[in-house]
C-alpha cells in the first residue's frame, strides 16, 4: 500500500465523483448481504420450530381441543415447509406474523411500540461513546507520553475489562442507591437516560479512545501533515482540516461491531435498568417460545446489523482515496 | 538467546503482564485448590445466618441462604474458567484447521472458506448463540438432560462462534510462509503435505496463535457470563461467576457485598487476560496480524 497517495484534495466536503470501482464495491456487498440475511432467516426459523414443546404446552389448564384451535389458528398444524414458505411470503410484505404470547398483537405493532425505546438508548449511547472517546483519544494523541496521555488510557483499558453487567448495577449501587442522584430503574425522565447510556457506552467509548489515539498518531507522523505545518497552518487547522479525516478511519470501521455490540448490550441494559425496549422484550421472548416475535426481532437485528456494516464500509471507501485504488 | 528466551525476557520486564500472569496463577489455583481446603462447602447452607456481611468466619460474607460466598466464588471459578479454557480450545481447533487449509491450499477453495467467514462475521453472533442456548434448554428439558449438557453446549455454541478471527490469522501467516524458501525445500525434498503443515509452519504460526488464544479466553469469559447474566448459561445448582453477579445484582440493594466480590474477581480476570495478552503481543512481536 502506497503511503504517499493520500492526497489533501479529496476532503467530504469537496465531493469527489464515484468511481465505478466503488460502486462495483457497493453492489457486491448488497450482493453478499441478501445470502447471508436468507440463511439467518431460514436456520432461525427451523431451529425454532424443531424445539420440543410448542409455545402453547406451558399453558396447563388448555384442553386437547383448544389446543389443536389454537394451532390451527395461527397454522402450526400445516406441514413444516408450508409453514416455512408462508413465513418467507408474509415476510417479503413485510408482515411479521401475529406473535404467540401477546393475543390479538402483532410481531410488527410490538416492534413499533418497544424498537423506539431501544434506539433511543443506543443513540445515547453511541453519543456518549463518541464525545469522551473522540475528546480523550485526540488529547491523548496530541500529548503522547505525559499524564494527558497516561491516565486516559489506563482508564479506558478498565473501561474495556469491565463488563456492562458488572459497571451497570455498581454505577446503580453508587449513584442510585448510595447517593440518590439518579432512579435506580425505570425509564420516565431525562434523568433515568443518564446510567443506561453511560453503562453501555462507557465500554465503546474506551475502545474509541485506543483507536483515536493509535489513528491519529500514524497520520500525525506522516509526511503531508509536515508539510501543512510548514506552509504555516495553524495547529487547529492541521488537525481538523489534515490530520481528522484519516485519523479517524479507524473509528469509522469500528462503528460496525459498536453497533452490533450496543445491541446485544441492550439485553443486558435493559434488564438492569427496567427498560421496555426490544432487548429486554427479545430475552422475553426467546424464554417464552414466542417463535414469530423472536424470528422477527433476530430478523430486524440482523438487517441492522448488516445494513449499518454496509454503510459503514462504503463512507470508509469513500474517505480514504487508498482504498477506491483496490478494490 | 533463542526467540522464546527473548520473549520471555521481554515479557518479564513489562510489569502490567508479569502482574497478569501472577494474578492469573494465583487465582487459577485458588479456584482448584480452594475448595477443597475450606471446612464450608459452596453448597453448605445456614439459614439461621442468612445474607451476613464479610467476617473473620466468612471473609467473603455469606449470601441470603447462610452459604458462604468465598466458597461460592471459587467453585464458580471452576466453571468459568473451565468454560473459557474449552470454548478457547474449540475455537482454536476449528479456526487453526479452517485457517490453515485455506492458507495451504488457497485459490478457489480459499476463496470460498474465506467468503463463509466473512459472511459469518456479518452475523449478529451473540443472539445467535442466545437461540442456540434456548434451543438446548427445551431439549435438555423435554429428554431430562443434566447440567452437564448445558455446560457441553456453552462450550460448542461459544467455541463455535469464536473462532472467526483466528482463522483469519492463521491464513494469513500460512500464505506468508507458503512464499519462503524452507517450505519451497520441504515440497523438492517430497515431504509429504500433512508433514509440512504439522512439523513446518505450524511451529512457525505458533506466536501469534499463543497471543489470540490469550486474548480469545476473556472474550469467551465474558460471553459466558453474559449469557448467565440473562439466565441463560449455566444452570443452578452450578454456578458461574456470571449467575453470581446476576444474583448480587439482585440483591445489590440490601446486601452490596454480594455484586462487589464477584464482580471484582471476574473483573480483575478480565483484566490479567487482557494485560497478560497485550504483554505477550509485544514480546512475540506479533503485529498487524490480522491478514
Amino acid at each position: 500500500m502506497e503511503r504517499g497517495t493520500l492526497s489533501t484534495r479529496h476532503l467530504p466536503g469537496a465531493g469527489p465523483s464515484i468511481p465505478a470501482s466503488v460502486l462495483r464495491f457497493i453492489a457486491s456487498r448488497i450482493l453478499q448481504a441478501v445470502p447471508t440475511l436468507f440463511v439467518l432467516i431460514t436456520v432461525t426459523f427451523f431451529m425454532l420450530r424443531a424445539v420440543p414443546g410448542g409455545p402453547f404446552s406451558a399453558e396447563k389448564a388448555v384442553t386437547p381441543e383448544v389446543l389443536r384451535n389454537l394451532e390451527a389458528h395461527y397454522g402450526l398444524d400445516k406441514p413444516l415447509f408450508e409453514q416455512y414458505t408462508a413465513y418467507l411470503g408474509s415476510l417479503l410484505r413485510g408482515d411479521l406474523g401475529p406473535s404467540f404470547k401477546y393475543p390479538n398483537r402483532t410481531v410488527n405493532e410490538i416492534i413499533a411500540q418497544k424498537l423506539p425505546v431501544s434506539l433511543e438508548m443506543g443513540a445515547w449511547a453511541l453519543l456518549v461513546a463518541l464525545v469522551f472517546g473522540l475528546t480523550f483519544g485526540i488529547v491523548a494523541s496530541l500529548r503522547p507520553n505525559t499524564a494527558l496521555d497516561y491516565i486516559p488510557s489506563a482508564v479506558s483499558m478498565i473501561g474495556i475489562c469491565l463488563p456492562t453487567f458488572v459497571l451497570g448495577p455498581l454505577l446503580v449501587l453508587l449513584f442510585a442507591i448510595t447517593l440518590g442522584w439518579f432512579n435506580a430503574s425505570g425509564w420516565y425522565g431525562p434523568s433515568d437516560r443518564v446510567l443506561p447510556a453511560i453503562t453501555l457506552g462507557g465500554v465503546y467509548a474506551a475502545y474509541i479512545a485506543r483507536l483515536t489515539r493509535g489513528g491519529m498518531r500514524e497520520i500525525l507522523s506522516q509526511d503531508f501533515i509536515r508539510t501543512a505545518r510548514a506552509k504555516g497552518a495553524s495547529e487547529a487547522r492541521v488537525i481538523l482540516r489534515h490530520a481528522l479525516k484519516g485519523g479517524l478511519l479507524p473509528v469509522i470501521s469500528f462503528l460496525g461491531p459498536a453497533m452490533a455490540g450496543i445491541i446485544s448490550g441492550s439485553f443486558v441494559i435493559e434488564t438492569i435498568f427496567q427498560i421496555p425496549g426490544l432487548g429486554r422484550e427479545f430475552v422475553n421472548s426467546a424464554f417464552n417460545r414466542d417463535y414469530t416475535l423472536v424470528t422477527g426481532t433476530v430478523i430486524l437485528y440482523a438487517v441492522l446489523i448488516i445494513g449499518f456494516n454496509l454503510l459503514v464500509d462504503i463512507v470508509v471507501v469513500w474517505l480514504d482515496p487508498r482504498l477506491r485504488h483496490q478494490h | 538467546m533463542s526467540l522464546w528466551q527473548d520473549a520471555w525476557h521481554r515479557l518479564c520486564r513489562n510489569r502490567l503482564a508479569l502482574f497478569g500472569g501472577v494474578t492469573l496463577v494465583v487465582l487459577a489455583v485458588a479456584c482448584l485448590v480452594g475448595p477443597w481446603l475450606m471446612s464450608t462447602g459452596y453448597q453448605e447452607q445456614n439459614l439461621q445466618l442468612g445474607a451476613s456481611p464479610p467476617s473473620a468466619e466468612h471473609w467473603l460474607g455469606t449470601d441470603v441462604l447462610g452459604r458462604d460466598m468465598l466458597a461460592r466464588i471459587l467453585y464458580g471459578g471452576r466453571i468459568s474458567l473451565a468454560v473459557g479454557l474449552c470454548a478457547t480450545f474449540v475455537s482454536l481447533t476449528i479456526g487453526i484447521v479452517w485457517g490453515a487449509v485455506a492458507g495451504f491450499f488457497g485459490g478457489k477453495l480459499d476463496a470460498v472458506m474465506m467468503r463463509i467467514v466473512d459472511i459469518l462475521y456479518a452475523l449478529p453472533f451473540t443472539i445467535f448463540v442466545i437461540l442456540l442456548m434456548v434451543f438446548s434448554d427445551a431439549i435438555a428439558k423435554q429428554y431430562n438432560l443434566g447440567a452437564t449438557w448445558n455446560l457441553l453446549i456453552l462450550f460448542a455454541a461459544i467455541g463455535a462462534v469464536e473462532w472467526l478471527t483466528m482463522a483469519r490469522i492463521v491464513r494469513g501467516q500460512i500464505m506468508a510462509l507458503r512464499r519462503q524458501e524452507f517450505i519451497e525445500a520441504a515440497f523438492s525434498l517430497g515431504l509429504s503435505r500433512r508433514r509440512i503443515i504439522f512439523r513446518h509452519m505450524l511451529p512457525n504460526i505458533l506466536g501469534p496463535v499463543i497471543v489470540y488464544t490469550t486474548l480469545t479466553i476473556p472474550a469467551v469469559m465474558l460471553l459466558e457470563a453474559f449469557l448467565s447474566f440473562l439466565g441463560l448459561g449455566v444452570q443452578p445448582p452450578m454456578s458461574s461467576w456470571g449467575s453470581l453477579i446476576k444474583e448480587g445484582a439482585d440483591k445489590m440493594e440490601e446486601y452490596p457485598w454480594l455484586l462487589i466480590f464477584p464482580g471484582t474477581i471476574f473483573s480483575l480476570t478480565l483484566f490479567s487476560l487482557n494485560f497478560l495478552g497485550d504483554g505477550l503481543r509485544d514480546a512475540l512481536d506479533v503485529r498487524a496480524s490480522k491478514d
